[in-house]
């Protein structure tokens, strides 16, 4: 399991993460969700050991991950940022095989090389193998991110809004991707995201999260509720329930000086 | 594990046919820099053919012998030496800081180095003191690594911050340079004016030691960083994802540039570009896996400033090009050529 202990992460002097609890457990996909500024990608990095905490734990398998080598870390936790700008030409397999890097020596060996195959292979991805990364679509490097993170054989993935810039089609097809693996490789996914109608339909928790703080968190039907989030956006919204997943219909924003 | 399939071995077997390439691509550099010294030994006052080359540097004694020796070798050497740890540098420079105009000249260590330089010009007096001059620069190209590696401890700063620290000290060390070239005699001004040219002519056997020495030693361990080099492309918190230590890395990554920078140039004076085209000449050929572009960069640079010196003394004979200008003259040209013609959009 994954655990979150009373996290807090300050910038600049003031509070970005307040006592943040979490737990992930494996076959488990949890999705953090959260108006912009709330401090989900704070949280995401702070977890992948990018940022370092101002108190609080995380604790993989009751080890925690503070004492825990970078190399160590990243053999447990693959972590996909938002975004990747890469500044030097890169193919596809290089892109996955960098992956590899956590289990490395300082250069790929032959198993390093066929595993990073395997995944290109397992994702569909064979094609665009030695195409250069600029050359792929948003979708397609998507994927090839999580194929990377894929590489580090971990056993908890961190995804900071893997879907933000795809289109219906593609945003599907990764986190169909994603809740596969979760459950035929047992990892746990820890994933922000912003659309609550995919966070509804394909994860088993989810938490708000607001200012800093956890406001609520439970199962989809539990979570998703108009009160929630009047309370946490600031928007008045319709939840109906179809095809057993709770979905959002916005309504308006309500104005700062509204009472919740 | 499963077995492999048909996709996984083709797979596999491309990318090992492009390692393949990369490691051809070594040879051939290798072999062309072999060709680029034989040549430069030929060439000169008294011209020879490659196989009289050949002979007087290992059996003749005599006259041709000294020539080869005494005054050919160390400068074709040197000049070699200098494109390797140049081109080694700028691809550092390059890699840790994440930026393709990253060099050791827009970072401000080249004009560091002439700022040691001219200080020493005018006021210990430069003529023949070469290890002076050479001790000064080196040792102001080296203050200016540290100058970025400060400002970057201080503030954990951004690799866009040690760019922004390392043009700000340019300016200020070439502001420097300008004020006492203003200051000096027109002698002193003369000499200065000749150390930012580049001269190979002052090298003697002694000095190529030491720069072998400087730019040697840092290259067993940049080697070994090649792969970490890799996971920079795809940004700091990338790499930090994949278990690199990226301060740590960036660190060295300014010591061992600075390092290399200093002993290419502090002998010779400032030739300049080939520490940034020689990074993107080789990146457009083999890519950027840091394990080949490092050395490959290196060879290359070796092969272009060899052969700005080569052709620097024969196309003006008897009249001697400097080696900064003729560099730039091959170079330019050459970077342009690959401009247009590529394919793929990174910069």
């Amino acid at each position: 399991m994954l655990q979150v202990l009373n996290l807090a992460f300050n910038y600049n002097g003031s509070p970005i993460l307040k006592g943040v609890d979490i737990d992930v457990r494996k076959g488990r996909m949890v999705t953090l969700a959260g108006p912009n500024g709330a401090g989900k990608t704070t949280l995401l990095k702070c977890i992948a050991g990018i940022l370092e905490p101002a108190g609080g734990a995380v604790l993989i398998e009751s080890q925690d991950a503070g004492d825990m080598h970078r190399k160590e870390l990243a053999r447990r936790l693959g972590y996909v940022p938002q975004s990747e700008t890469l500044r030097f030409p890169m193919t596809v397999f290089e892109t996955v095989l960098t992956g590899r890097s956590p289990h490395m020596a300082w250069r790929p060996s032959r198993k390093d090389l066929e595993y990073s195959a395997r995944i290109i292979e397992e994702m569909n991805l064979g094609d665009l193998a030695m195409r250069d990364m600029d050359s792929l679509s948003g979708g397609q490097a998507q994927k090839v991110l999580l194929a990377k993170a894929l590489a580090q054989e971990p056993d908890y993935l961190l995804l900071d809004e893997p879907t933000s810039s795809l289109d219906l089609h593609h945003q599907l097809e990764v986190l169909e991707l994603v809740s596969g693996l979760v459950e035929t490789k047992e990892m746990g996914a820890l994933v922000a995201m912003h659309d609550l109608n995919l966070a509804a339909r394909f994860s088993h928790t989810i938490l708000l999260i607001r200012q800093g703080e956890i406001f609520c968190q439970g199962t989809p039907r539990e979570v998703i509720t108009p009160e929630n989030i009047h309370a946490v956006y600031r928007v008045e919204a319709v939840v109906r329930h179809g095809n057993g997943h709770p979905y959002v219909q916005p309504l308006r924003c309500v104005a700062d000086n509204e009472n919740a | 594990m499963p077995a492999m399939n048909a996709t996984v071995e083709t797979l596999c077997r491309r990318y090992r046919e492009r390692t393949g390439y990369k490691v051809l691509f070594l040879c051939l550099s290798t072999a062309l820099l072999a060709v680029a010294i034989i040549a430069g030994l030929s060439t000169g006052a008294s011209g020879l053919s490659p196989a009289e080359t050949m002979r007087a540097l290992f059996r003749e004694t005599g006259r041709t012998h000294s020539i080869i020796w005494m005054l050919r070798l160390p400068r074709v050497l040197m000049a070699a030496l200098v494109g390797f740890g140049l081109g080694i540098a700028g691809t550092v420079f390059q890699a840790i800081l994440r930026n393709p105009l990253a060099s050791p000249f827009t970072l401000g260590v080249g004009s560091a180095a002439g700022f040691g330089a001219v200080t020493v010009i005018l006021f210990l007096g430069g003529g023949f003191q070469i290890y002076r001059v050479a001790g000064s620069a080196f040792a102001a190209a080296m203050v200016s690594g540290f100058l970025i590696l400060a400002v970057a401890r201080m503030k954990r700063a951004s690799a866009e911050t040690m760019i922004l620290t390392g043009i700000a000290q340019m300016f200020l060390f070439s502001s420097l340079t300008s004020l006492f070239q203003y200051m000096g005699t027109m002698e002193q001004v003369h000499e200065v004016v000749f150390w930012f040219f580049g001269s190979l002519s002052k090298a003697g056997w002694h000095e190529i030691g030491m720069a072998t020495v400087l730019i040697l030693a840092p290259l067993p361990l940049l080697l070994r960083r090649g792969w970490d080099f890799n996971l920079l492309a795809g940004g700091d918190e990338s790499a930090m994802a994949l278990g690199v230590d990226v301060e740590r890395l960036r660190m060295w990554g300014v010591i061992a540039g600075s390092l290399m920078t200093a002993g290419s140039i502090c002998f010779t004076g400032v030739i300049g570009f080939v520490g940034l085209v020689a990074p993107h000449i080789t990146r457009m050929v083999i890519g950027s896996d840091h394990r080949f572009l490092l050395p490959a960069a290196g060879l290359v640079g070796a092969v272009v400033v060899v052969a700005a010196d080569t052709l620097g003394r024969t196309l003006w004979t008897p009249r001697v090009i400097p080696i900064g200008i003729m560099t730039s003259f091959i170079g330019v040209p050459f970077f342009f050529y690959l401009l247009l013609r590529r394919t793929r959009e990174y910069w």
